[in-house]
């Protein structure tokens, strides 16, 4: 392996199948360094404990230092953008939850509200408000463990428990109001599958309460910590214009100066009424990335904080008169109207009008703009459903960032950027 | 906001408006699709990216193009959000690419190139990105089946004392 790179297809007389693809460099390395006899070659993943997910990264090492970096995904594959072709608007939220499966109901929010712009529904206030606190919440649960984990990979084990208790708490919250915790499946067209109770705004005030203490616990562990601050400062810079042409968004953008965030700039749901700071930073590293999260975890709290105390009244759901929401059980049971209306909604060939047309609406989820184009085509599911994945684009500055990095930078970098393999492959 | 008159006495009346809620869409043919998008970059600020995706028409009902490829710019000063898209034919689903323009491009074209079999000449590393490079078919075609061709059924399993 002298010219640093992988030799493809036999090594030592045994076949090595499947050889997924070949190892072709994406960014040609300089000839002077590539024939130096001491490049060497490391390959990191699919399965690491760092990457958290299953991707694979082909490193090219002059020592420790990193010259360039490949890397391959497509491991966790799954065809979702197929499957949103066979399931409907419904059925389909199943799919969006195991994306970025660290927030799934911020997935499901983004994409029934990509299908509800599309069908041109407007939700109820109440509704608007709920899946507010839940977006944030989702935030809120994304910046935690990534926080988390990258304190853990650059040898933060406290702070990685710390804040993994605290997202014991949302599980417990998000379980209180959908049955589940993980992938919660919780919204529909038009509303959310069952209200929430003054036991589930109770939950979310005590966590809202009891929450600073922790964070100033873990930012009193990693803010100011040698180490830690050692380890991020100055590591995978990126300029505004970079992250602008590596069309970036969210955390990983307005950490290097890029002052936008979908909640302030296209408000929907309820944003427009709350009160809230854009985080920027114009530091451009990890340590700039890790604060922007931290401080978005303040301004979260926040959000969720006014939308609690101001939730309206009133349904959750938009009326059955809309023909795309299911009737109340009562209804079902004990009147003909409203069993035939169930049998509507439900029964494949049925269903209500759905424009001819194509929509790109996207919302700001805790990795970014998450946006869906969705080609309508008079049935109740989609005829395309392209997701715009954050991690994917995200991940292909990876190479670039890691360019001229110790190795173990590698780990903070990918901690910095939150890849999510899942919604990676999708 | 673009003016559409403009960009019409520039690239050519073929360039069509349409509008759907909030989004703004231009229709462009092939040919003038780089000079566009690149004036669309440099003089109306269009700095962003957002997206670049494809739908394959095969399926619905009137349309005459085989595929459209969308490309969703975002205006990072304004907020102007502009979709244009490009109809795409069988057998050569070539378009020219947009890396030079925008470096966010290089894994999106790569995705579309690997799903949907549309190629984009001056790419640097056009390669299968999601599926396997053996993979022979472009599964986001609606001329491939949800199920697979057997791909799975097919796949070679070396055992332990086989290897």
């Amino acid at each position: 392996m002298t010219d640093g790179r992988v030799p493809a297809g036999v090594s030592d007389g045994l076949l090595v199948w499947p050889l997924s693809m070949p190892l072709t460099p994406v960014d040609t390395l300089e000839t002077a360094s590539a024939e130096r006899e001491y490049v060497w070659t490391l390959n990191f993943g699919p399965q690491h404990p760092a990457t958290h997910t299953t991707l694979r990264l082909v490193l090219t090492l002059d020592g420790e230092k990193v010259l360039n970096a490949v890397p391959y995904i497509g491991y966790l594959h799954s065809g979702f953008e197929k499957l949103g072709e066979h399931l409907d608007f419904n059925q389909y939220v199943t799919i969006v939850d195991r994306m970025n499966y660290l927030s799934p109901l911020a997935n499901e929010i983004a994409w029934h509200h990509t299908v509800e712009k599309l069908l041109g529904i407007e939700l109820t206030p109440r509704c608007k408000y709920l899946r507010t606190i839940l977006a944030e919440l989702m935030r809120m649960h994304d910046h935690l463990l990534n926080l988390g984990t990258t304190a853990l990979d650059l040898g933060g084990f406290t702070a990685f428990l710390y804040f993994f208790q605290q997202r014991e708490h949302i599980y417990d919250i998000v379980e209180l109001a959908s049955g589940q915790r993980f992938h919660t499946s919780y919204t529909r067209v038009g509303g959310v599958l069952f209200d929430v109770n003054t036991d589930w705004i109770n939950r979310v005030r005590k966590f809202i309460r009891e929450f600073p203490k922790v964070y100033d616990e873990v930012d009193r562990l990693l803010t100011k910590n040698r180490i830690f601050v050692d380890r991020t400062k100055g590591i995978g810079y990126l300029s505004r214009e970079e992250v602008i042409n590596f069309s970036a968004v969210g955390p990983v953008a307005r950490a290097s100066g890029v002052e936008r965030d979908l909640r302030r700039d296209e408000p929907y749901l309820a944003y427009a009424d709350l009160d809230f700071d854009v985080i920027c930073s114009r530091g451009g590293d990890c340590y700039a990335r890790y604060l922007v999260r931290m401080q978005e975890l303040l301004e979260s709290l926040k959000i969720i904080e006014q939308a609690v105390e101001n939730i309206p009244g009133g349904p959750v759901n938009i009326g059955v008169e809309s023909d795309m929401v299911l009737p109340s059980k009562p209804s079902v049971y004990r009147s003909i109207e409203g069993l035939i209306q169930h049998f509507e909604v439900i029964m494949p060939n049925r269903g209500y009008d759905v424009p001819r047309e194509q929509i790109y609406a996207a919302t700001e989820s805790p990795n970014g703009e998450l946006g869906f184009y969705i080609v309508g085509n008079a049935e109740t599911r989609a005829y395309r459903a392209r997701t715009r994945p954050p991690s994917l684009i995200h991940f292909s500055m990876f190479p670039h960032m890691i360019r001229n990095h110790q190795l173990s930078d590698v780990v903070a970098v990918l901690g910095s950027i939150n890849i999510i393999a899942a919604e990676l492959d999708r | 906001m673009v003016c559409l008159t403009e960009l019409q006495q520039k690239f050519g009346s073929q360039i069509v408006e349409s509008h759907f809620r909030d989004n703004r869409r231009i229709d462009v043919p092939a040919s003038t699709l780089l000079p566009l998008l690149t004036s669309l970059k440099t003089d109306y600020g269009f700095s962003m990216l957002v997206d670049l995706t494809a739908v394959d028409w095969l399926e619905y009902d009137g349309a005459t193009d085989r595929f459209s490829v969308i490309y969703l710019l975002l205006n990072m000063d304004s907020g102007e959000r502009l979709a244009v898209r490009v109809p795409v034919n069988l057998p050569e689903a070539v378009l020219p690419s947009v890396y030079g323009l925008w470096r966010g491009a290089d894994w999106m074209e790569r995705e579309v190139w690997d799903m949907f079999g549309i190629s984009f000449s001056g790419h640097p590393d056009l390669r299968r990105i999601l599926m396997p490079e053996e993979f022979d078919a472009f599964p986001l075609r609606k001329d491939y089946p949800l199920k697979g061709r057997g791909e799975r059924h097919n796949f070679p399993v070396i055992t332990r004392s086989g290897s």
